[in-house]
């Protein structure tokens, strides 16, 4: 953390492209910096925040992505540049701040957007590509190819976003923010003292001397257009967009981003270094025409490569059909031959199998029986499924939720969400979710549910939702259930923090994204203020918490609260909190395979903490996993699982 | 740029295990003392929802001249250390070559879900047999001899520069490990990292 602030330019760190980007907003000399935490980018706001009063930067955490980016628009209309990071569902939540911002484009001070997007969709539950919203926001989109890269685009993008006078977007992806590389800093910018001003700035019908209304939309739509041709004669002059290669390529490569490394690495290990060009566009939005024109015209055949949407692909090949009929004896290879996929994440591998079949050349990656016998010999190895951790509340929670269906026994269930316990509709959550969709949507869909009962419809519903998911969206829903007399009950899986995404603090917890005191919003008191009835439970006094659920759910009708309060079991290991208990097999107790339970603890409940001791066929404690929660004690139905007092 | 040699450009380093057991931590460790040494190092690891209990790997490339991308070539592991047997199976079936040298703590993590986990000599044999170059190091048993599972990786670290396969030595190391753990902590971190180089001279 110590050189994000270190003033040293030239100096060589080893960054995390989140940690890069944090570093060039730092470097332009922002003065806010507003976020709401989603892999992969929650890393560049708690990085900024680690340094923001020695920097002078207001840092926070808004409650959702449109908030943040509104905090941002509101720095900048007052002439201070501000920054935003989110992850690619945080610009569907921020969108509509931005299409009406648009209209009439960021003050004096300029306003970037970090989004990172999330190919394979291995922090995310969908692949969406953020650059489509760029696009029809009528936005400058910039794609770094590095950590280095990410840092100077960055910066880049402020001049961008003052010469344009519109919020500029920086799109990363995982394998970019999440990669640690070399960066060589830069000068970190002079302290001097800017005083904030919001200018009165406004007529109705000059979209140039109104600043941040806007009057009838044609009037002031026109000019957004004119913008974005600025920003496209600026980006054709841009350094970002570097081309290497013969001067007419046999195949000329037009990619971008992370994927700019698999194609110079393919071309490499293939050799095919004088046969293939590599135009790399590091500015994808609005397209730099006259240079890809120019390097279309040196080549008979061109192949895209670029991370989830055909987006670069699309736009190119529009272009080429309005360069018809000189662009006629192209052909275009990419996601709409087939040849790179319009899902999952690119790779080195990927490009040179495209790259074998379009060159018509051969490709052995190692030793061919060799690579038999690895193929053969990983048949054994065992699919290793994502967990809750050892002493997570949330096992607790579901197997309580799971208890309490059952005996209701209508065909009760979960409407999930986004966060750990997203794994509810997998086996850590004992298959008790059914639905999960946005953040928040889980109250929003049990809303539509908790509303059928002239349908014949009487399953009780039970939405459920995460401590810091509850301030971003969950809040309208809660409302809507209470005003609209919806049946459903909303669990509240109080964790105290951000879990998933590294534990960044939220209303609810008395800290400031600095770590310093803030003022708690209780979620308790919101929650009975709006009307609902309220309920707290430690899920992990499993027999009260299950009663609690059950005459919660007996209690048909209205909007009903229970708050499942422990803290995240990482949480507690990072303030050095442990648990009270050790946990031991009475041996004798436990009847192994003979036991009708059908090995309860380790193949149901399935804390990583317990497993099977294979000489005598009976559960075990893992010593090197088990944290001494005390779950698995109240499920064993011979007792054989024993919690000692610890402390 | 580096003095130190380096084998093969780009030089694949692997680190394979189970989300929790500390391989975030490990490949830093390993990228900061690279970079010390003056070379261009990518390290990328599995982040997000695999880190609970999920299969994880980290990927290093080091190199004299240039940064390359984040993720190893299919086949072209040049070390690959194992946290857990059967993720370092796992890791050489996909990036595994005749001279890849393999360091594996031979502790087996169980998936959850009372998901069967295949005998563990016939998984130690299939690894030998992919890598005439094994070396077992028995770090979370020497990590709960020392009171604390949560040493397990810093004896891997040990071994793996014990082993002498990649251009960092103990010198390059220590100054990471102080910067990293305070006090008390980082004298047992050091008495794990010199198990570990102790192990890896046995093995």
């Amino acid at each position: 953390m110590a050189s994000i602030a270190m003033n040293k330019p030239g100096a060589t760190v080893l960054l995390m492209g989140n940690e890069a980007v944090a570093r060039g907003a730092i470097e332009a000399g922002i003065g806010v910096a507003a976020a709401y935490p989603g892999s992969p980018s929650s890393e560049v706001l708690t990085t900024i925040a680690g340094v923001a009063k020695q920097m002078k930067i207001h840092a926070e955490w808004s409650v959702n992505e449109k908030v943040a980016m509104e905090v941002a628009g509101g720095a900048s209309f007052a002439g201070i540049r501000s920054f935003c990071a989110m992850k690619q569902n945080g610009a569907n939540v921020a969108a509509d701040f931005l299409v009406n911002a648009n209209m009439t484009g960021v003050g004096d001070a300029g306003m970037v957007v970090f989004i990172s997007d999330d190919p394979g969709g291995m922090t995310s539950n969908n692949e969406e590509d953020s650059r489509t919203i760029t696009k029809w926001l009528d936005n400058p989109l910039l794609e770094p190819s590095s950590a280095q890269e990410a840092k100077e685009m960055i910066k880049w993008a402020y001049e961008v976003s003052e010469a344009v006078n519109l919020v500029t977007f920086v799109r990363g992806v995982t394998r970019i923010s999440y990669t640690k590389s070399n960066v060589m800093l830069g000068e970190l910018p002079e302290k001097k003292e800017k005083k904030a001003f919001f200018p009165d700035l406004w007529d109705m019908y000059n979209p140039k001397k109104s600043k941040f209304t806007s009057g009838p939309f044609p009037i002031f739509h026109k000019p957004l257009h004119e913008k974005l041709e600025k920003a496209r004669e600026i980006f054709e002059r841009s350094t970002f967009n570097q081309y290497m290669g013969p001067e007419h390529p046999e195949l000329l490569i037009i990619t971008c981003g992370a994927c700019t490394s698999y194609c110079t690495e393919a071309v490499d290990e293939l050799k095919a270094g004088e046969r293939v060009g590599i135009l790399k566009l590091g500015t994808t939005w609005p397209l730099p025409e006259k240079l890809v024109a120019k390097h279309l015209s040196t080549t008979k055949t061109v192949l895209f490569v670029e991370e989830i949407d055909p987006f670069v692909e699309r736009n190119v090949m529009e272009l080429a059909a309005s360069l018809l009929p000189a662009t006629c004896d192209l052909t275009f290879y990419g996601k709409r031959s087939g040849h790179l996929a319009p899902y999952n994440e690119q790779s080195t591998n990927l490009v040179i199998d495209a790259l074998v079949d379009i060159l018509g050349t051969t490709y052995q990656a190692r030793d061919l029986t060799y690579d038999e016998e690895a193929k053969k010999a990983i048949q054994i190895v065992p699919d290793r499924p994502i967990n809750m951790c050892a002493g997570c509340p949330h096992r607790a929670t579901f197997w309580a939720v799971k208890k309490a269906l059952q005996l209701d026994g209508r065909k009760g269930f979960v409407c999930g969400d986004i966060g750990c316990y997203a794994m509810g509709f997998t086996a850590p959550g004992f298959f008790q979710s059914r639905t999960m969709h946005a953040m928040g949507s889980g109250a929003g869909v049990a809303n539509g549910l908790g509303n059928l009962r002239q349908f014949g419809f009487d399953q009780p519903v039970i939405a459920m939702t995460g401590d810091s998911t509850f301030y971003h969206a969950v809040l309208p829903a809660l409302v809507n259930g209470v005003y609209n007399n919806s049946s459903f009950i909303l669990l509240i899986l109080d964790n105290s923090a951000t879990a998933m995404t590294g534990f960044q603090p939220h209303p609810g917890t008395g800290l400031l994204a600095t770590g310093d005191p803030a003022k708690v919003v209780d979620m308790e008191a919101v929650c009975r203020a709006m009307g609902a009835d309220v309920r707290v439970c430690d899920p992990f006094d499993l027999e009260d918490t299950t009663k609690a659920l059950l005459s919660m759910i007996k209690k048909d009708g209205g909007t009903r609260v229970i708050i499942m309060r422990h803290m995240c079991q990482l949480v507690k290991a990072r303030r050095k909190i442990t648990n009270k208990y050790r946990m031991h097999v009475d041996k004798e107790r436990c009847l192994g395979d003979t036991c009708g339970c059908d090995n309860l603890c380790t193949r149901i409940l399935g804390c990583p903490g317990l497993m099977v001791d294979r000489e005598i066929s009976k559960a075990a404690i893992d010593e090197a996993l088990c944290v001494g929660c005390g779950l698995c004690a109240d499920i064993c139905p011979s007792s054989a699982i024993i919690r000692e007092e610890a402390i | 740029m580096s003095r130190r040699r380096l084998r093969k450009e780009p030089f694949n380093l692997i680190i394979s295990g189970v989300g929790g057991q500390g391989n975030v931590l490990l490949s830093a460790f390993v990228g900061a003392a690279l970079l010390n040494e003056g070379f261009m190092v990518s390290v990328a690891d599995t982040f997000g929802v695999s880190q609970r209990g999920g299969s994880v790997t980290s990927h290093i490339k080091i190199s004299k001249k240039t940064l390359y991308s984040s993720v190893t070539l299919d086949g072209k592991a040049d070390v690959i250390l194992g946290m857990e047997p059967v993720e370092t199976l796992r890791a050489l079936g996909e990036f595994g070559n005749p001279h890849v040298v393999v360091i594996v703590n031979p502790r087996p993590i169980y998936p959850s879900g009372g998901a069967t986990y295949p005998d563990l000599d016939k998984v130690k044999r299939a690894i030998t047999k992919l890598s005439s170059k094994t070396k077992f190091v028995n770090a979370t048993e020497e990590a709960l001899k020392m009171g604390n599972p949560i040493y397990t990786n810093i004896i891997l670290l040990g071994s793996l520069v014990g082993a002498n396969v990649l251009p960092i030595t103990k010198e390059t190391m220590m100054p990471i490990l102080k910067e990293r753990f305070p006090g008390k902590l980082l004298e047992e971190n050091i008495k794990a990292f010199g198990k570990g180089m102790e192990l890896i001279a046995k093995a």
